[in-house]
């Protein structure tokens, strides 16, 4: 997939040329020409249509945007779309198969993990980094792996549950 | 919201990259974790012409300790490393209490500890942390590299002592010479919050005494403090309720806060004498248990 990306808005000043990158995004390899003030996060949301990336504060406070790059959870509206280059980028969209939905997004289901729905991507997201890194967290593990992310309407609580039920899962998933 | 417009130019090497920021002048900057540099220039108050981004330079993500005991933190050693690093918690307590209180984890998936020392906010934890250790900083440059005290290396508030052709490459914790002891307290609104106040406290003793004293403090002044007076009480003494309240009560005299949304100047004082006490009281071997 090609993308030539010229949205980036009016601006003063001279023209910037435009660089391409070469980013894998969910498996997929992306060939982008982008100004370099791109931000990842529109990147993804514009140039490719994955709007499950959301953007909220814009500010890196809420982390509404987070995604893995090379594994790790990071606020893609505070990160150029040039710096990912041949980079591993994955989104919301990268968790689900053709056939079933990945076990947080099932926990999410399951435990009532979301209200509006907003933050959700960025809290599975965060969530994913965080069982991949520790597949047995605590209830205390995961408030505190979760705490660069933002929710305004669940209390969290469920959220909590929802990913503990999520690291059971893929316990006994990967156990069977 | 969009920056404005910049070059942007991915280094290979360190000699690449101070090739870059030598050709762009004042207007080149270094991009690190970004953490501190993006937020900034989306809001404008930052407008570069050309980042150099360092993120791909090779063999500068690394913490460790050299034979000698000291530590070495490179450029692109990020928070998270540090929070999750064994060896700062086996080796070095200071260190291994601030890392997992700077911001939240997905900015320290990112940002990195010598960003935040060349970004020289006075609300940084990583400065009281580096300068309550006596550490330093090293720069490249166009001629090689020199080493510059912490506590020179910040000159004011956002201004470093870097020449604008300069790359910080890494910190260094230079090797206790008794027993290390100390922490990080940091008092903050909620999670990933800066702090309303934060105290450094590194403590190297010999057992019965203190020998060296290092204790600094976060965003209760237009920089980072060295409370030195407090220092000065507890070197050559042991650790007692007596010398710990002294110590406590002189870091509170060298805080100098204002008033903000954060909490008012008396309240922040107040902490720092609190967290001082606090840190001091945990030490193994204190005489006493402080109040
Ligand atoms: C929501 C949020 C909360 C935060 N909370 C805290 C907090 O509680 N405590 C705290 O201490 N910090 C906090 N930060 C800041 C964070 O720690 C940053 O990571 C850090 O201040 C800067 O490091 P960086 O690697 O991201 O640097 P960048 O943002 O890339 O750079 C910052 C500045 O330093 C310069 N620079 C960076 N690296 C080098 C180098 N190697 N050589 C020369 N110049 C360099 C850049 O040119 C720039 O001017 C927070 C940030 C955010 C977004
Ligand atoms: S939109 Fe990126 S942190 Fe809020
Ligand atoms: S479900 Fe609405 S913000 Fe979290």
């Amino acid at each position: 997939m090609t993308i030539i990306y010229e949205e980036t808005g009016a601006e003063g000043g001279p023209e910037i040329p435009q660089q391409r990158v070469t980013i894998r995004v969910n498996g997929r390899k992306v060939i982008a020409e982008v100004e370099p003030r791109l931000l990842l996060a529109h990147l993804l949301r514009h140039g490719m249509g994955l709007t499950g990336t959301h953007t909220g504060c814009d500010t890196t406070n809420c982390g509404a945007c987070t995604v893995l790059v090379d594994g790790r959870a990071v606020k893609s509206c505070t990160m150029f779309a040039v710096q990912a280059e041949g980079r591993e980028v994955t989104t919301v969209e990268g968790l689900a198969t053709q056939s079933e939905l990945h076990p947080l997004q099932e926990g999410f289901k399951e435990e009532h993990g979301l209200q509006c729905g907003f933050c959700t991507p960025g809290m599975m997201m965060a969530a994913k980094a965080l069982l991949d890194r520790n597949p047995d967290p605590t209830e205390e593990d995961i408030r505190w792996g979760l705490s660069g992310n933002l929710c305004r309407c669940t209390g969290y609580q469920n959220i909590v549950k929802s990913v503990l039920w999520a690291a059971e899962k893929l316990r006994s998933q990967s156990a069977g | 919201m969009y920056p404005s417009r910049f070059r942007y130019e991915a280094a290979r090497s360190l000699d690449q990259a101070v090739r870059l920021l030598r050709d762009g002048g004042d207007e080149a900057k270094v991009l690190a974790g970004g953490q501190s540099l993006i937020p900034m220039m989306k809001l404008r108050f930052a407008s570069p012409e050309l980042l150099v981004d360092i993120n791909n330079i090779p063999g500068l993500d690394y913490h460790h300790a050299d034979p000698d005991g000291s530590i070495h933190v490179g450029a692109l050693c990020r928070h998270a490393d540090l929070e999750h690093s064994g060896l700062l918690q086996s080796r070095q307590p200071t260190m291994a209490a601030a890392a997992p209180l700077i911001a939240d984890p997905l900015v320290r998936n990112r940002g990195t500890l010598v960003g935040s020392l060349c970004h020289a906010d006075p609300q940084g934890d990583w400065a009281s942390v580096v300068l309550a250790l006596g550490g330093s900083i090293v720069a490249h440059g166009p001629d090689g590299r020199r080493t510059i005290p912490a506590a020179d290396f910040v000159l004011g508030p956002f201004e470093n002592a870097l020449a604008h052709d300069e790359i910080a490459v890494e910190a260094i914790i230079p090797a206790p010479r008794g027993a290390p002891a100390g922490g990080y307290l940091k008092l903050e609104r909620r999670v990933g919050d800066f702090a309303t106040a934060g105290v450094a406290v590194a403590i190297e003793t010999d057992g019965a005494m203190v020998t060296r004293a290092g204790i600094a403090l976060t965003g209760v002044g237009g920089s980072t403090i060295k409370a030195t007076a407090a220092e000065a009480a507890l070197t050559g003494r042991p650790l007692t309720a007596e010398t710990i309240a002294e110590a406590g009560r002189l870091a509170a005299e060298a805080a100098q806060p204002k008033s903000d949304h954060r909490g008012s100047a008396t309240y922040k004082r107040h902490i720092v004498r609190t967290f001082v006490v606090r840190i001091l009281g945990r030490i193994e071997g204190t005489q006493e248990r402080a109040a």
